[in-house]
């Protein structure tokens, strides 16, 4: 067997026994709280009886995993070179809301509209995670710290920007407030025609993001970047060895700044799925937590990719069920437990995994060199 | 002391069948060994032969997977280093293991505290200590800094760490590595003075004066296994040497003079400081900045090196280890900044970077493979492209060129002897040996002007240190400059057209290799001898 094959199906069975124990944890924790587990497993997979109910719980499912995909592709970008940007959080919150309001204030083609705000974003994203980068280079400030500080200050500073400067019109009897709503150039077409096209119904709402096209052209992008050019091999080698990387010539403070702008870039993005998809709007409201859950995607997906994609997906499936699992009459909170006993396990797995795939390496090099060659002894 | 009667009868240490396998290698099979209490054992054997590995296994680092261990005639099995401690064997690493800004008291004590209730007893450890110091010769005051010793002390501290902790067994692993000549001979006599005392002593090493020397029995270990065990007064150097190699040895002497008149790198006033690095205030020269710095009293890791290295020479640098060799490397790569100017082929190098420096033909082969010289969870074509990423053929314009890298792999595969299944094997999965030559070849594809080779061939089998000096010496004939840094003084003497001494960030000499022997050397590279001396 191909050495790389291998290593990739050693990689799913790890993931798939993670899985199954974290079941177990899960169905421990649903007994401890006074419900039946098989109630609740049957609720994960409870996607309505109409067509229309199971179109729309693939939409949520899918709609959930797109901000969690590009959260996930944010973070692995530092954990790739051993940087941990905690401030993903923080960095989506502070470009979502100056996106949306720079969204709100022109009338332009839609293409243009929607790549303002995109490009706008990305840069406020950026800019805000320049600062933990440069703190780093020049006073060696460590990043996990800095980003954990500046997400404080760059969510109050969202919620103060939202009710403040840039809050837009309150509508009678509103409890939010909300960034001005975008002109309909900003909104950004769904796919459900990919439902219609099967000759499903239309979800309901905002139906399926048409962003979803935009995640994984990005997820796609980031691929090419980090395996094939000289920048990806750079993030490579000073992320597998500092020192090694610094005496090849790599500039490891130019590393710095370039990996965490371009992850706080990629942060700036996540918020732009439901702003641009179904809430034109950002509110005092808008969807918390996607960067921290995020660091988790990432860690599951083992900072590639398609392994990003799987996790975000495996993920927006467990979220999807908040309200089936209402139903059966199991606490939502179940899935949270579920998915902290992923990703621990996961990890666990993962560094299992990787140990045997080396260990197969080394005994499969020394098997073909022992037929010709005496044996060669470590020190 | 007095030893009981019985004992003396039973080997101290008795080691049957050892084997142990790691993933790949088989690093000892089927070794017997038997050391009899109260004597020096000397262990001989090539680097990596697999000394280490069974004095790790008799120190309870790695578990054997065939054979059994015997301590004073019971068989015992150790788990930890702690119940090779507590059956009285003690181990002194090749690479000490002190905390520098610790006296050498609580250095001793650290781990075996004394005292009650959490409160170190100090007073009854420096009675214990002064009475072990005084038993055996090994006088170091109890409350110096280590960070203030010199390599001689902070041995006798790490043997003192180990009597501490009551061993009657004592391992030592190359202690006479990191000594220069004199300093062997102080360690000697201490190891004479343990032996009275009724201590045993296993003592690891390749130096085979050394060992004829010093010790009362020799076993010889090659390629895994205990090939003979001798005694001392009955076999010469020559004959323990053919027991190690089984074959001729290899010599690291270079033939004629390929020397030219062409400077390829000249290196002048070249200093750096020990606390962070100050740019040089306007107008004042980096002599008369350094000449102040020395007069404030700072510590000064390099000071006022200069030398020049011409096309088709190999200078090298002799030293104990720590003496500014490692700053020097870096100051040249650009990777720490340093004052002073750096010419290369004429060029002004200083203000370059690591990445133009290396671009513009300078070649590194680093002290430490695993730490600056490989990406040890990346396949071995990408370790090609490791420092290489900016020039063909690993690059081609923003990608890399994975199709040109993986071919240009398995020329250096081939030409240089590279043992591996394929270029995709990770390079975690290559002997020490095969990795350095990877690491040589990689450096030479570039086709280098000028090559940085530090201790390029330190832990590498006979056969891939063979290799590696020849290809130093082709690339010398063919008008590489080369700097040599290394701790071996037969290579550093054999290899090199010309020969500095550093000692404390300064070059303290200029010797002609030809006619220098291994103590003089010795005696430049402690300070014992002062006085640049042109022969």
């Amino acid at each position: 067997m191909p050495a790389g094959l291998f290593r990739a199906l050693l990689t799913v069975a790890g993931a798939v026994a993670a899985i199954v124990v974290a079941i177990a944890i899960s169905s421990v924790a649903i007994l401890a709280a006074g419900a039946s587990p098989m109630q609740a497993f049957a609720a994960f997979f409870d996607f309505g009886e109409t067509e229309r109910s199971v179109v729309n719980g693939i939409a949520t499912m899918l709609n959930r995993s797109v901000p969690l995909f590009i959260a996930g592709l944010a973070v692995a970008i530092g954990f790739r070179m051993n940087l941990f940007n905690i401030g993903v959080e923080g960095q989506y919150k502070i470009a979502a809301v100056c996106a949306a309001y720079v969204g709100s204030l022109f009338v332009a083609p839609a293409p243009i509209q929607i790549l303002v705000i995109i490009v706008v974003a990305a840069a406020v994203g950026g800019l805000y995670a320049l600062i933990p980068a440069v703190m780093k280079v020049t006073r060696g400030v460590n990043e996990v710290i800095s980003t954990i500080m500046l997400n404080y200050i760059a969510i109050q500073l969202a919620a103060f920007l939202v009710r403040g400067p840039f809050t837009g019109q309150r509508t009678e009897g509103q409890l939010t407030t909300n960034t001005p709503l975008l002109p309909e150039s900003a909104w950004f077409p769904n796919l459900n025609v990919l439902f219609e096209m099967f000759g499903l119904p239309a979800p309901r709402g905002g139906g399926l993001w048409g962003f979803l096209v935009v995640a994984i052209l990005l997820g796609v992008g980031l691929w090419v970047l980090l395996e094939r050019t000289r920048f990806g091999f750079d993030v490579k080698a000073s992320g597998l060895n500092p020192s090694a990387a610094l005496a090849s010539g790599v500039n490891p403070k130019k590393m710095v700044i370039s990996a965490m702008v371009l992850s706080g870039a990629i942060a700036g993005l996540i918020g732009l799925p439901e702003i641009l998809g179904d809430k034109h709007t950002f509110g005092s409201n808008f969807t918390p937590g996607l960067g921290f859950l995020g660091i988790a995607v990432a860690l599951l997906g083992r900072n590639k990719p398609a392994g990003i994609a799987v996790a975000a997906l495996l993920f927006g499936f467990l979220d999807r069920a908040q309200g089936p699992l209402q139903f059966a009459s199991v606490p939502p909170s179940v899935i949270m437990i579920m998915q902290g006993a992923i990703v621990l396990l996961v990890v666990i797995a993962n560094e299992i995994t990787s140990r045997i795939a080396m260990r197969r390496e080394e005994r499969r090099a020394a098997q073909q060199l022992g037929r010709n060659t005496p044996v060669e002894v470590a020190a | 002391m007095s030893s009981d009667p019985l004992a003396a009868a039973r080997p101290a240490v008795e080691l049957a069948g050892i084997t142990k396998r790691f993933p790949g290698v088989v690093a000892n099979h089927d070794v017997c060994l038997t050391v009899e209490p109260g004597t020096v054992h000397a262990i001989v054997g090539e680097n990596g032969a697999g000394k280490s590995t069974l004095m790790k296994i008799l120190y309870g680092m790695q578990q054997p997977d065939e054979g059994t261990i015997k301590v004073n005639g019971q068989e015992v099995t150790f788990r930890t280093p702690s119940d090779a401690i507590a059956a009285g064997i003690g181990m002194v690493h090749q690479h000490f293991m002190l905390a520098d800004n610790f006296t050498v008291l609580e250095n001793i004590v650290l781990g075996a505290e004394p005292g009650q209730f959490g409160i170190l007893d100090t007073r009854q450890a420096r009675e214990r200590i002064k009475a072990l110091a005084a038993g055996h010769g090994l006088q170091v005051g109890p409350d110096r800094l280590v960070e203030d010793l010199g390599v001689g002390d902070r041995q006798r501290v790490e043997i003192l760490k180990v009597l501490y902790r009551g061993a009657r067994i004592l391992i030592l692993d190359e202690p006479t590595a990191v000594l220069v000549p004199q300093e062997v001979d102080e360690l000697f006599e201490t190891l004479r003075e343990l032996k009275a005392g009724g201590l045993t002593v296993i003592f690891i090493s390749h130096k085979l004066d050394e060992v004829l020397n010093i010790a009362d029995a020799i076993t010889v270990i090659r390629r895994g296994t205990t090939v003979a065990s001798v005694d001392p007064r009955e076999v010469t150097a020559r004959q323990l040497a053919e027991l190690m190699v089984g074959s001729e040895l290899p010599t690291p002497e270079t033939r004629e003079s390929t020397v030219t008149d062409t400077v390829m790198l000249k290196v002048s006033g070249l200093t750096m400081e020990a606390d962070g690095h100050r740019p040089i205030p306007k107008g004042a020269s980096v002599s008369a900045y350094a000449d102040r710095l020395r007069a404030e009293g700072r510590r000064l890791l390099l000071d006022d090196v200069s030398f020049e290295i011409h096309q088709g020479e190999i200078l090298g640098i002799a030293g104990v280890e720590g003496n500014g060799q490692s700053e020097l490397i870096e100051a040249i790569m650009g990777m720490r900044p340093a004052h002073g100017d750096l010419a290369l082929g004429g060029e002004d190098i200083a203000s370059w970077s690591t990445l133009k420096r290396r671009e513009s033909g300078i070649g590194y082969i680093p002290e430490d493979r695993h730490r600056q010289g490989l990406l040890l969870e990346a396949s071995l074509w990408e370790n090609r492209v490791l420092g290489h990423q900016t020039r063909p053929p690993a690059r081609s314009g923003i990608w890399i060129n994975r199709r040109a890298s993986k071919a240009d792999t398995e020329r250096i595969v081939k030409d240089y002897d590279v043992r591996t299944p394929s270029v995709d094997t990770l390079a975690l999965a290559l002997s020490g040996g095969n990795q350095q030559k990877l690491i040589v070849g990689r450096e030479m594809s570039s086709e280098p002007t000028f090559l940085i080779a530090a201790h390029p061939t330190r832990g590498v089998d006979v056969g891939a240190q063979a290799a590696i000096w020849d290809h130093l010496r082709n690339a010398r004939a063919a008008g590489l400059a080369v700097l040599l840094i290394s701790a071996d003084l037969d290579e550093l003497i054999g290899l090199s057209d010309t020969l500095h001494v550093i000692y404390k960030g300064r070059l303290v000499a200029r010797l002609d290799p030809s006619d220098v022997t291994p103590e003089r050397l010795g005696g430049y590279m402690t300070g014992a001898i002062t006085g640049t001396e042109e022969t």
